[in-house]
């Protein structure tokens, strides 16, 4: 396949692993940002592959792990409704908050239907003009844009049946907060390649220069994945600072201008609740004035919905790279995906997931 | 007076049945509706000499040897689907579940759950694709069933099938039977099924030219015993949570373990296009025409020969090895050289964020 398997070829593979195995001279700590990036590295078995001396440690970045588990609740509170149909994304039915599932809310007998963009929630209001459609609109600047389409399309058209509940969240504060905790290891980032397609990467040169380490801009395929590695490891034995850009083919330094000039009309950027991490300064989005008729939470009067996190779940440590997955008392017990006790569990983007299923079991990461 | 109603028996073609154009539960009520419905659709396109009778059940002449008997139940959506519908894939696969055993498939019985206010015209087009797909796998339907549950109590058509076979003396599939350095075959490209049903589902149409690949495979099973003999180990037909879970239950049974060549497996550009998009693996998409044999070492080039000789095998590869353990454990070395656990699949594939 075109495009795919040009990044998959294992000649290219050993070339690149065989150049960071010349390179490294001491041990380096790399976070990948984004759980699609995290996935890759384990199921192509890229970490062991790796130099034992280069530390891979999985991010925040899975756009369903740090939904706040509030969040989730006042969507299944939501679905709950009559009258409501509550519209998500596939890997968000499964996520586990205080009040159960969105799944286990349709099974209640609410009206959940997995979509696969927020244009079908909105044609599904049009559809239905007796029923308030409501969208789950998770995600970072990736999902965004398409987010922000639904919104402004529905105010154009005039549909009225239609809301989002909005829990946007934005990946530069995060990386800010990860860098600013005393306990940080992390000492280089491969920033997620397709948020810096929507936003460039111009906003990540201040977090580089400010805490004079490399950030890599890098794709998703085991090739781009490898050679971002290759490009940190470079700049961390050289010293440098700054941000480089590996998937040169898809990101500019400028982003997708459009998209985010519509993000700017429908979105404010406000401070966030992160799952397992606490809330961020200045990290997600909420609608703007002019678009709050769209707002379900404003809409239906859910804010009262609180909820607080399962005291067994480290799903902080792990999204803030201070432990691996297999690290926790619950994993492949008490939390599996069968029974997740935390989003990283449930999505296929989530480190603990991704562990879980790739067979990096606490037995086995020993050996 | 009798002689003057016409025989409906004696058309091929059934007309619709008096009534409307729907199910309605007199249909299932057991008077005159219900005979009409079996009269007009189910007789004429299923006819053979078990089924004319009538009778409450079947009565067939016994096999000498051991039977193979198995059920299962369709519940497909959409219906109609790329490749085929409700009424193939329940022929499909009660036949694949006996091939799998080794038997020689010998008649089906059918049973129809109708939901009230289901188009006739669509029963009748899954019961004329069911008799096609019947007559093409040469096993008559002997016996069947028809319920009709309130609006709202079902959805549209379910469908089981029941089938019994005949193991011919000396074939011994089982997957406990799986040995070390046995070689894992599977018959042809994987995951057409499942896109192709996702292509048509509601909200994610899109464009393609995958079809399923729903068909009868005891004829491919048949030569594959010819070739193998007893070197024919164990066969499974990797439906539902796809080659992973087909794979995963087998090493789980015989207590070993399972490498797979990930460039090995035999997976279509649009269907890895499909799954690249979606977000989905394709070891963990269903299959409906698919077959995977376990075989001695010494029958592996004969049995891959006889699979690829056959119209539903010619893409079929060898894609790993039996070995050691752990027990239950099967891995896949990655195109780039890693290894990775393949895990059964835990739940439905949901299909990823971003």
């Amino acid at each position: 396949m075109k495009h795919v398997d040009e990044y998959r070829d294992e000649g290219a593979a050993t070339r690149l692993l065989e150049a960071i195995r010349r390179r490294v001279t001491r041990p380096w700590t790399i976070m990948e940002i984004c759980g699609g990036q995290t996935h890759t590295l384990i199921q192509a078995g890229i970490d062991r592959l790796l130099p034992e001396a280069i530390t891979l440690v999985h991010g925040p970045g899975c756009p369903v792990c740090v939904t706040p588990v509030e969040m989730i609740d006042r969507a299944v509170t939501l679905a709950r409704r009559p009258g409501i149909v509550m519209t998500s994304f596939g890997d968000m039915l499964r996520v586990p908050g205080t009040l159960g599932d969105l799944f286990s809310a349709k099974a209640a007998g609410g009206d959940v239907r997995m979509v696969y963009s927020p244009l079908d929630a909105l044609a599904l209001a049009r559809r239905m003009p007796d029923r308030e459609v409501v969208f789950f609109a998770v995600g970072f600047e990736t999902t965004a844009p398409a987010n922000a389409m639904a919104v402004w399309r529905a105010k154009q058209e005039g549909v009225r049946n239609f809301t989002i509940l909005c829990s946007h969240v934005l990946v530069p504060p995060a990386m800010e907060a990860i860098l600013s905790d005393p306990d940080v290891r992390v000492q280089a980032f491969l920033a997620a390649g397709h948020v810096c397609t929507v936003m460039g990467y111009h906003e990540y040169e201040p977090i580089a220069a400010s805490h004079r380490i490399p950030i890599v801009v890098t794709g998703f395929e085991p090739v781009d994945l490898l050679q971002g590695i290759g490009m940190a490891v470079d700049a961390l034995e050289d010293g440098r600072h700054g941000v480089l850009n590996q998937y040169r083919r898809v990101v500019t330094r400028a982003g997708n201008v459009p998209a985010q000039r519509l993000l700017m009309e429908v979105f404010e950027v406000r401070d966030r609740p992160w799952r397992g991490i606490g809330t961020i300064p200045r990290s997600g989005y909420g609608l703007t004035p002019a678009f709050a008729g769209f707002d379900a939470e404003r809409r239906f009067d859910v804010t009262s919905v609180h909820a607080e996190e399962s005291p067994d779940c480290i799903a902080g440590e792990v999204l803030r790279g201070r432990k691996k997955p297999h690290e926790c008392a619950a994993f492949g017990t008490a939390c599996t995906p069968e029974h997740p006790l935390g989003a990283p569990m449930v999505s296929a983007e989530g480190a603990c997931a991704a562990y879980h299923r790739y067979g990096r079991r606490a037995a086995e990461a020993a050996t | 007076m009798t002689d003057t109603v016409p025989s409906f028996r004696s058309l091929s073609c059934p007309v619709p049945v008096a009534g409307g154009p729907t199910v309605t539960l007199a249909h299932g009520g057991g008077g005159r509706m219900s005979k009409a419905l079996v009269d007009r659709v189910f007789l004429p396109a299923f006819r053979n000499d078990a089924l004319a009778v009538l009778h409450d059940g079947a009565i067939l002449p016994a096999p000498r040897g051991r039977l193979a008997f198995t059920t299962d139940s369709y519940v497909v959506r959409p219906i109609f689907f790329p490749g085929g519908d409700i009424g193939s894939l329940a022929v499909h696969g009660t036949v694949n579940d006996l091939a799998m055993c080794g038997a020689r498939p010998l008649a089906l019985s059918v049973g129809f759950l109708l939901e009230e206010g289901f188009p006739l015209a669509d029963l009748d087009r899954v019961v004329r694709s069911m008799r096609d797909a019947a007559r093409a796998a040469g096993v008559p339907i002997v016996t069947g069933d028809t319920k009709v549950v309130d609006r709202g109590k079902g959805d549209g058509v379910y469908v089981n099938t029941t089938g019994i076979g005949e193991v011919p003396d000396g074939v011994d599939i089982s997957p406990l039977r799986a040995r070390l350095g046995d070689r894992i075959l599977v018959s042809g490209s994987i995951a057409l099924h499942g896109i192709a049903i996702l292509s048509v589902r509601e909200g994610l149409a899109f464009s393609t030219t995958i079809e399923s690949d729903s068909a009868a495979l005891h004829g491919l099973v048949a030569d594959v015993l010819a070739a193998g003999g007893t070197g024919v180990h164990v066969l499974r037909d990797p439906t539902r949570g796809g080659v992973s879970s087909a794979t995963n239950e087998i090493a789980e049974s015989a207590g070993v373990g399972m490498v797979l060549d990930e460039r090995a497996i035999p997976i279509r550009e649009e269907v890895r296009g499909a799954c690249e998009i979606l977000g989905l693996d394709p070891l963990y998409v269903a299959n409906e025409g698919k077959a995977i044999a376990i075989v001695a070492p010494e029958v592996a080039d004969a049995v891959l020969a006889a699979m690829r000789a056959h119209p539903l095998g010619r893409e079929a590869a060898v894609i790993g090895e039996v070995t050691a353990g752990p027990a239950g454990r099967v891995t896949m070395r990655s195109r780039v050289g890693g290894t990775r656990i393949v895990d059964m699949m835990s739940g439905e594939q949901l299909p990823r964020i971003c």
